[in-house]
């Protein structure tokens, strides 16, 4: 006898191709980023100095104080990942000789390079004048600009070692270490590539702006912890954090994008709206998620609409916080400028300790009154992925909370499995729904997707 | 006992001691009840001052995994699929009560696993001290220098807040004598290696490469004073004639750093014709080039210097402008040096630094015009077919045809008896 499913499990009729809703915010956003690999690819012309760096510990405000043109290889690859071109430069990269199990990122920036250096938005990027290596929250980073040198043979390499926050704190003697790099390795390379000095009030300046836009940012994150959320804090989110993150930061333009972004959210909320999807507002919040590890790029659109289809919403991410953990007080501060810039690298996600994510996902469970926890784990990335099992066990058993464990690859198409991913999420949506049918978070028994091969008490 | 017995039983007590996956040796060392306050330190791959941990009156136990020792179910759990091997079976250890007379457990800096793996042990095991140990990627004295002086001092501090009254009160004079003897322990450690490593060179034939590898990841579970002893003596051991000469060529085998090649895949290699004149597998033992000088007003400083100054070649280590030298022009300095006719590369799989440094290094060695050949293991791995078939015909290609234009440095042909 066929059994009906229950209604939560029914499925949406097939999507009808439907025009993509985008916010006035994706728009603006679009249009700075598009300006900025158009100036990329004038640079040779305009004489501006290029930069290559990495979002987590970046030096937005030193580059434009510099009036350098940052380059993000973490971001190009993402973007071609979202165009759906990442697979070949991937497997260019592997051609030449790079394992098949090392970063995506990598070998996708590799492949790149080898087909030319065309950035996603089809101009050629300019070679850099300065490889940024700021050493944040990531090993991997390290090798990848190593090899950079390799094919960029005598560009400069500027390198910012991070200590890493291991004992859950920032020490005098850390920061110390970071201000003497900054004085002694990384601006006068600086000096030496872009002709220009060190001006220590116009720094002070973009540090005001960054400050700034830290405050719009904090606050339109904080609007997630209204019921139902104004926004998506992931899958929207990582459009939000573009500009902050891809060298605006510090920038009178991201200021007044963050300001207005604030705004629009700010009306959604008054107004108790839901967040926009690729198809319109969404239905029904049904279900809170804080979401630990980065998205899937290549089939970006297709993974959000699992959950929106679902009425689930992401109100808090670590994803989002890789470029800073803004929501959390820091600052940057134009009266402390080195010290403040040595505080932000160190402070930002992938360079806390495990136990120090794992108490901070726990704040945001809680604070932003979340159904249920779900780790989107990433074969690249050893940074987020290595100890994440034992951060998704650590929350279940403080928490008694729905948890669920998903795996997928930043931009390397190979590792997208739709029909594994969505059983998977359809169980962790079915276990949230039935909480919410007991009524309680926290008196019925556990529930986890991962198999409970190792005994909890042996854990302790 | 006659020479053969001695070194057979030698590198038997080595293996025993290297493999003993519950630690005993270094266990009735911290319970001798002649003696007292001792303690524990085990430490991750690859490097870290031993001869810090010496002085303070502890022991420094290097945790290089399970290797194919042991079945893995717990670590595994906690681990995905695309993470290496080696922190699965340190978990499962730990897990399994191996530790747990361990008092301190240092995580050197080197890539993003054991970075983690640093927060699991604190949520692991709570009542020991863990450390995190950040070497620096600043090499400069003022800079990188005073961060790693600094970070060492709190170390010990760190250490001797957690062990409290087990260790007593030494003062500056006395501490300065206790590290300067350590350095020169570690000195001696070191240069009874390379003069080992130097026979081998000459007499590959002499001790195998699997026993070699016994007796220096013993050297990792053991007081530093009992493996300068079995240095010394087997270094008069291999002295003798032994073993076979045969039609083998000489490679270095790189990449193998932190997660430790299964035995079988270092006697696979042998047995494809293969010399092992040179390798990365103990690296730690290795690290620091040279001598620290023993007799300053400032012993850690020296051991600050000497890793900024004299640190071997690696993954792990930020390279800048050495003044020593690329990575490609270390390696290839190394290839001369032990007359090899090609380099294997042999690296973990998963492991980010190694493989991610591979393409460029293998590049820049090939156009240095030496051989090479790739491979990637577990420490687990129990199939080697495919590497020996592909190991072999590396071998027998450097052999048959570099032998034809007189490039082929091993020149004895004849097996001999």
């Amino acid at each position: 006898m066929a059994i009906a499913p229950p209604p939560f499990f029914k499925a949406k009729p097939p999507a009808k191709p439907v025009e993509v809703v985008k916010e006035r915010s994706m728009l603006l956003q679009k249009e700075m980023l598009a300006k900025q690999f158009h100036d990329l690819s004038a640079a040779k012309e305009t004489g501006r100095k290029v930069v290559y760096t990495f979002v987590p510990g970046n030096l937005s405000e030193l580059i434009l104080a510099f009036d350098m043109l940052p380059v993000y290889p973490e971001i190009n690859a993402l973007q071609w990942g979202m165009r759906k071109k990442s697979g070949s430069m991937i497997r260019d990269a592997e051609k030449y000789g790079y394992s098949e199990d090392v970063c995506t990122y990598v070998k996708c920036d590799i492949g790149m390079f080898l087909n030319g250096n065309i950035g996603p938005t089809g101009e050629k990027l300019p070679p850099p004048d300065l490889l940024l290596l700021s050493y944040t929250g990531c090993f991997t980073f390290l090798k990848w600009f190593e090899n950079l040198q390799k094919l960029y043979p005598g560009v400069p390499v500027a390198m910012l070692h991070t200590p890493y926050a291991a004992d859950g704190k920032i020490t005098g003697e850390m920061v110390t270490y970071m201000v003497k790099q900054l004085e002694e390795e990384v601006i006068p390379k600086m000096e030496m590539v872009s002709g220009k000095k060190f001006d220590r009030e116009k720094l002070s300046q973009h540090l005001g702006y960054a400050r700034d836009s830290e405050d719009w940012i904090s606050k339109i994150f904080a609007l997630t912890k209204q019921k139902p959320s104004p926004i998506d804090a992931y899958f929207a989110g990582v459009y939000y954090i573009g500009p902050i993150n891809a060298g605006f930061r510090g920038a009178e333009s991201a200021v007044e994008y963050y300001r207005q972004l604030y705004l629009e959210v700010a009306e959604r909320a008054a107004h108790g709206k839901t967040p926009v999807t690729p198809e319109g507002d969404l239905e029904e919040e049904r279900f809170r998620l804080v979401v630990e590890g980065p998205p899937n790029w290549t089939h970006f659109r297709e993974f959000w609409k699992l959950f929106y289809d679902m009425g689930a919403v992401v109100v808090a991410s670590s994803y989002t916080k890789v470029g800073g953990l803004f929501d959390e007080g820091f600052r940057h501060d134009p009266e402390k400028p080195f010290e403040s810039l040595a505080r932000y690298c160190m402070g930002c996600y992938t360079n806390i300790s495990l136990p120090e994510r794992i108490n901070l996902l726990e704040r945001f469970i809680k604070e932003y009154k979340a159904d249920g926890f779900l780790i989107n784990s990433i074969k690249s990335c050893n940074s987020f992925s290595a100890g994440q099992l034992l951060i998704m066990r650590e929350l279940e058993q403080r928490l008694g909370i729905p948890v669920s464990f998903i795996e997928s690859d930043l931009v390397d198409p190979r590792y997208f499995s739709y029909a594994n991913i969505k059983n998977r999420l359809d169980s962790f949506f079915q276990m949230m729904e039935q909480r919410k049918r007991a009524g309680s978070h926290h008196s019925e028994g556990r529930g986890s997707l991962l198999l409970p091969i190792v005994e909890s008490e042996a854990v302790a | 006992m006659d020479d053969r017995s001695s070194l057979d039983a030698l590198i038997s007590e080595c293996e025993r001691v290297a493999f003993d996956l519950q630690f005993a040796r270094a266990k009735d060392w911290k319970h001798d009840p002649a003696a007292s306050g001792r303690w524990i330190a085990g430490y991750l791959p690859i490097y870290i001052p031993r001869e810090i941990i010496h002085a303070m009156g502890g022991l420094p136990v290097g945790i290089m995994g399970t290797g194919d020792r042991m079945q893995i179910i717990k670590g595994d759990a906690y681990y995905q699929s695309y993470i290496c091997h080696l922190p699965r079976g340190v978990v499962e250890l730990a897990l399994a009560g191996a530790f747990d007379e361990f008092d301190v457990f240092l995580f050197p800096s080197i890539c993003d696993v054991i970075r983690n793996l640093s927060g699991m042990f604190q949520i692991f095991r709570p009542s020991a001290y863990v450390k995190y140990l950040d070497l620096p990627q600043n090499f400069s004295p003022g800079v990188g220098g005073t961060f790693y002086r600094h970070d060492l001092e709190n170390t010990m501090d760190g250490i001797r807040r957690h062990l409290g009254d087990t260790l007593k009160h030494v003062p500056r004079g006395e501490w300065v004598a206790r590290l300067n003897y350590s350095i020169h322990l570690y000195n001696e450690n070191r240069r009874r290696i390379e003069r080992i490593v130097e026979l081998r060179q000459e007499f590959p034939w002499r001790l195998s490469a699997v026993d070699w590898y016994h007796v220096l990841r013993a050297g990792l579970a053991m007081p530093v004073e009992e493996h300068n002893n079995i240095l010394y003596e087997l270094e008069g051991l291999l002295q003798e004639e032994r073993g076979r000469k045969l039609d083998n060529i000489r490679v270095v085998v790189s990449g193998a750093f932190c997660e430790q090649p299964p035995v079988g895949l270092i006697k696979t290699i042998e047995m494809a014709g293969c010399y092992i004149v040179d390798d990365d597998f103990m690296l730690g033992s290795r690290w620091i080039e040279g001598d620290i000088p023993d007799d300053t007003d400032d012993p850690l400083g020296a051991i600050v210097t000497a890793y900024l100054d004299h640190s071997t070649f690696s993954a792990s280590l930020y390279e800048a402008a050495p003044a020593s030298g690329t990575k490609v022009e270390r390696l290839a300095e190394l290839v001369r040096k032990r007359k090899a006719d090609g380099v294997i590369f042999a690296s973990a799989s998963f492991c980010d630094p190694a493989l991610l440094d591979r393409p460029e290094l293998q590049l820049g060695i090939e156009r240095a015009e030496i051989r090479t050949i790739g491979v990637q293991y577990s420490e687990h791995t129990g199939q080697f077919k495919s590497i020996k078939e592909e190991v072999g015909a590396f071998s027998d290609s450097i052999k048959l045809w570099d032998s034809e234009s007189g490039t082929h440095t091993w020149l004895p042909t004849v097996l001999e008896g």
